[in-house]
C-alpha cells in the first residue's frame, strides 16, 4: 500500500519536472505546446458537438420558449410574453382579473421538496448502516458491494413496477395480511404520498449507499480505537469520530438522492396514480393535456434553478470541508 | 526492496511495538468496527432491496393471473410476451438505439478522455468537464422537455421523423457514463510504456494503436457496457423525444402500467432484469481485473 503511494508520488514528481524542461527551449516548446492544445480540442470536438446538440443547447431554447405565448394546440406563438413565468407563481381570476398566488403550482413544488427531503432522510437512515456494514466486512466485501450495485443498474421502471406489485391492493402484502386475518379490507398503500416516498427511497437507496461506502472505506480505524481507548461510548465514537470522517460521503449521497427525487417523473407517475403529482409530472402536463408550453418551459427552468442552487451549495460545502480536513 | 525498507523503518518506537503489547490484553470479542444494530439494518436493507424483485420474478412463472396467489408453475406469460408483436418491435428498437448510442458515445468519450487526462490544466477545462457531466446534473425531465421542443423545431423544418433523434438524445446522455470508466483507466495507466515506444521511434499513431489502446481496452469495454445499459434503461427522455410508433421497451412498459397489469409484464421485466444483471456482472469483472 505505502509502496504504491510512493511510486505514484515519484511519478507525479516526474511529470512535475516536465514544464521546467520544456521551458528551456523557448520557440520549439511553444510551437509544440500550441500543436498539443489544438490536438486536444480536435479530440474533444465530437463529444462536445453531440452534447451541445442534444443536451446543453436545447436548454437555451427552453429559456427562450418560457418567454413566448402558448399556441392554441400546443407549441408556441412567436410573441414575447411573461405570462408563462407569471403563471408559475400567480393565478389570474377569469372573471375579475384579480391576482392571487398560484396555489396549485406552489403546493406541488412544496410537496416535491418535502417528499425529496424525506426520501433523502430515509435513504440516509437505511443507507448509513448498510454502507458501514459493507465497509467493515473482512471478507466478501466485493460481493456485498456488488449486491448494492445490481439494483443501481437495474431499470428504474422495473424496480418501480416491482414495488407497485408488492404494495397494491391485490399485492402480496395485502393478500398475506388478509390471509392471516389481521385486516379485512386491503390497506390502500398504492396511489398515496407514502407510496411515492417508499418507491423513491427504494429506487434511490443505492445512490446513497455507494458514496457513503466510498468514504467509509477510507476510515482509519485506529482513530476509532483511540476514541474507545479514551473511554468513548459507541454512540460517541460514531457521532464524534466516524461521522465527521465520512461527512463528504454523506453530503455527496444526499445530493445524489435529493436531485433525482426532486425531478422524479416515473416513480410519482406510476405510484402516485396521476393524482399525487410532483414537479416532473406538472411539467409533463403542460406539454401534454395542458397545452401550455411556455408555462411548462418556465416550470422546467425553475426546477433547474433549484437543482443548480442545491449543487452549488454542495460544491461550496464540499470544498470547505475538504479545506478543513486538508 | 520493498520489504527491506519496511523492516528498516519499523524497529523504532512505531506502531508495530504498540500493537504487539496491546493485542494480548484486548478481549477478543470487542471489535472496534462493530456498531450495535447496524448489521441488522443492513441485512433488512438488502432484503428490502431484493424482496420486490424476487417477488416479481417468481410471479412471472405463475400459472394464474394473480400477482399474489400462487397457482402453479408455467411459461405461459413468457409465451404471451414472445408472441406480442408490440413487445418484439419495442425490444428490437431498444437494442438498435442502445447499440448505436453506446458505440458512438464510447468512441467520442474515448477521444475526450484522451484529450482531458494525463496533461496539465488547460484553458476551458472546467467548462469542458461541466459540459461532459451536464447530463448527470440536469434533471431528466428538463432535458426531455428541452429535446422535445428542439427536435419539434427540426422535425417541422426538415420533415424527418426517424430514429436519429432518439439515437442523438441517447448518445448525449451516455457520454458521461462512457467517459468516467475510460478516464479512470487512463489515469491509472503507466506512462513509461508509451514513452518507451516513442523512444523506439514509434509514430504517435503506432504508439497509440499498439500500446495505449490495448491497455485501455478494458476501460473502453466497461464504458461501452455502461452506456449500453444506461441507454436501454432510459424512460423519461425517450418518452419525450419519441415520435408516434417509436416506443422502446421501457416506454412501452410505462404505457402498459396505466392499464390492468398481467404477469406478462413480470415476464418482460424478468428478461430485462436478467440482461441488465448479466451486463453489469461482465462490467464488474472487467473493471476489477488487473487493477
Amino acid at each position: 500500500m505505502a509502496i504504491g503511494e510512493a511510486t505514484s508520488d515519484s511519478q507525479a514528481e516526474g511529470t512535475g519536472v516536465e514544464p521546467a524542461a520544456s521551458g528551456a527551449g523557448e520557440g520549439a516548446g511553444e510551437a509544440a505546446h500550441r500543436q498539443a492544445v489544438r490536438r486536444k480540442w480536435l479530440l474533444l470536438a465530437p463529444a462536445l458537438a453531440i452534447l451541445v446538440f442534444a443536451a446543453s443547447g436545447p436548454l437555451l431554447i427552453v429559456l427562450v420558449y418560457s418567454f413566448l405565448s402558448p399556441g392554441p394546440y400546443g407549441g408556441v406563438e412567436w410573441a414575447f410574453s411573461t405570462e408563462g413565468w407569471f403563471r408559475v407563481f400567480f393565478t389570474r381570476d377569469i372573471f375579475d382579473d384579480t391576482v392571487g398566488p398560484a396555489d396549485a403550482h406552489l403546493s406541488i413544488f412544496w410537496r416535491s421538496v418535502q417528499l425529496s427531503v424525506l426520501t433523502t432522510l430515509l435513504a440516509f437512515l437505511f443507507g448509513f448502516p448498510t454502507a458501514y456494514f459493507i465497509a467493515t466486512r473482512e471478507r466478501n466485501r466485493e460481493v456485498w458491494l456488488f449486491l448494492i450495485t445490481i439494483p443501481f443498474w437495474t431499470n428504474l421502471l422495473i424496480r418501480t413496477f416491482a414495488i407497485m406489485e408488492v404494495i397494491r391492493n391485490e399485492g402480496i402484502i395485502n393478500t398475506a395480511l388478509i390471509a392471516l386475518g389481521l385486516i379485512e379490507q386491503p390497506i390502500q398503500i398504492l396511489f398515496t404520498d407514502f407510496s411515492i416516498l417508499l418507491g423513491m427511497t427504494y429506487v434511490y437507496l443505492p445512490l446513497m449507499v455507494l458514496p457513503l461506502y466510498a468514504s467509509m472505506d477510507k476510515i482509519d480505524f485506529r482513530l476509532v480505537e483511540a476514541a474507545y481507548d479514551l473511554y468513548a461510548t459507541r454512540w460517541q465514537a460514531l457521532r464524534r469520530v466516524i461521522f465527521p470522517l465520512v461527512k463528504p460521503g454523506v453530503i455527496a449521497g444526499s445530493i445524489l438522492v435529493f436531485i433525482p427525487s426532486l425531478g422524479a417523473y416515473v416513480t410519482p407517475r406510476v405510484l402516485g396514480g396521476g393524482k399525487n403529482l410532483m414537479v416532473g409530472n406538472l411539467i409533463e402536463l403542460q406539454f401534454g393535456q395542458g397545452r401550455n408550453w411556455p408555462l411548462g418551459a418556465a416550470l422546467s427552468i425553475t426546477l433547474l434553478v433549484i437543482v443548480m442552487v442545491a449543487l452549488i451549495l454542495y460544491v461550496r460545502n464540499a470544498s470547505r470541508s475538504g479545506a478543513e480536513h486538508g | 526492496m520493498a520489504s527491506t525498507t519496511d523492516v528498516g523503518t519499523r524497529p523504532g518506537p512505531g506502531p508495530g511495538v504498540d500493537t504487539g503489547t496491546t493485542q494480548p490484553r484486548r478481549r477478543r470479542p470487542f471489535s472496534v468496527k462493530r456498531l450495535p444494530g447496524f448489521a441488522t439494518v443492513a441485512i433488512l436493507c438488502f432484503v428490502m432491496l431484493y424482496a420486490p424483485i424476487f417477488t416479481l420474478v417468481v410471479y412471472s412463472f405463475n400459472d394464474g393471473t394473480s400477482i399474489a396467489i400462487w397457482e402453479g408453475f408455467s411459461w405461459r406469460w413468457y409465451e404471451a410476451a414472445w408472441a406480442n408483436e408490440q413487445v418484439k418491435e419495442a425490444s428490437v428498437r431498444s437494442v438498435v438505439i442502445a447499440s448505436f448510442a453506446s458505440l458512438i458515445a464510447t468512441t467520442v468519450a474515448t477521444m475526450a478522455a484522451l484529450a482531458t487526462t494525463r496533461s496539465r490544466n488547460f484553458k476551458g477545462q472546467t467548462a469542458v468537464y461541466a459540459m461532459i457531466n451536464q447530463p448527470l446534473m440536469v434533471p431528466e425531465i428538463v432535458t426531455g422537455v428541452a429535446l422535445l421542443i428542439f427536435f419539434a423545431l427540426i422535425k417541422v423544418a426538415t420533415g424527418y421523423t426517424g430514429l436519429a433523434y432518439l439515437v442523438a438524445a441517447h448518445t448525449a446522455f451516455c457520454i458521461p457514463f462512457a467517459y468516467l470508466p475510460i478516464r479512470a483507466r487512463l489515469e491509472s495507466m503507466d506512462l513509461s510504456l508509451e514513452t518507451a515506444a516513442a523512444d523506439l521511434y514509434a509514430t504517435p499513431w503506432m504508439a497509440f494503436r499498439r500500446i495505449t489502446l490495448p491497455l485501455l481496452w478494458p476501460g473502453i469495454l466497461a464504458g461501452l457496457m455502461l452506456a449500453f445499459v444506461i441507454s436501454l434503461d432510459d424512460v423519461v427522455i425517450t418518452e419525450f423525444v419519441k415520435s408516434a410508433g417509436q416506443d422502446t421497451l421501457p416506454t412501452y412498459m410505462l404505457g402498459q402500467l396505466r392499464r390492468v397489469v398481467t404477469p406478462e409484464m413480470n415476464a418482460i421485466s424478468t428478461v430485462f432484469f436478467s440482461i441488465s444483471v448479466a451486463l453489469v456482472t461482465v462490467f464488474f469483472f472487467l473493471s476489477r481485473r488487473r487493477r
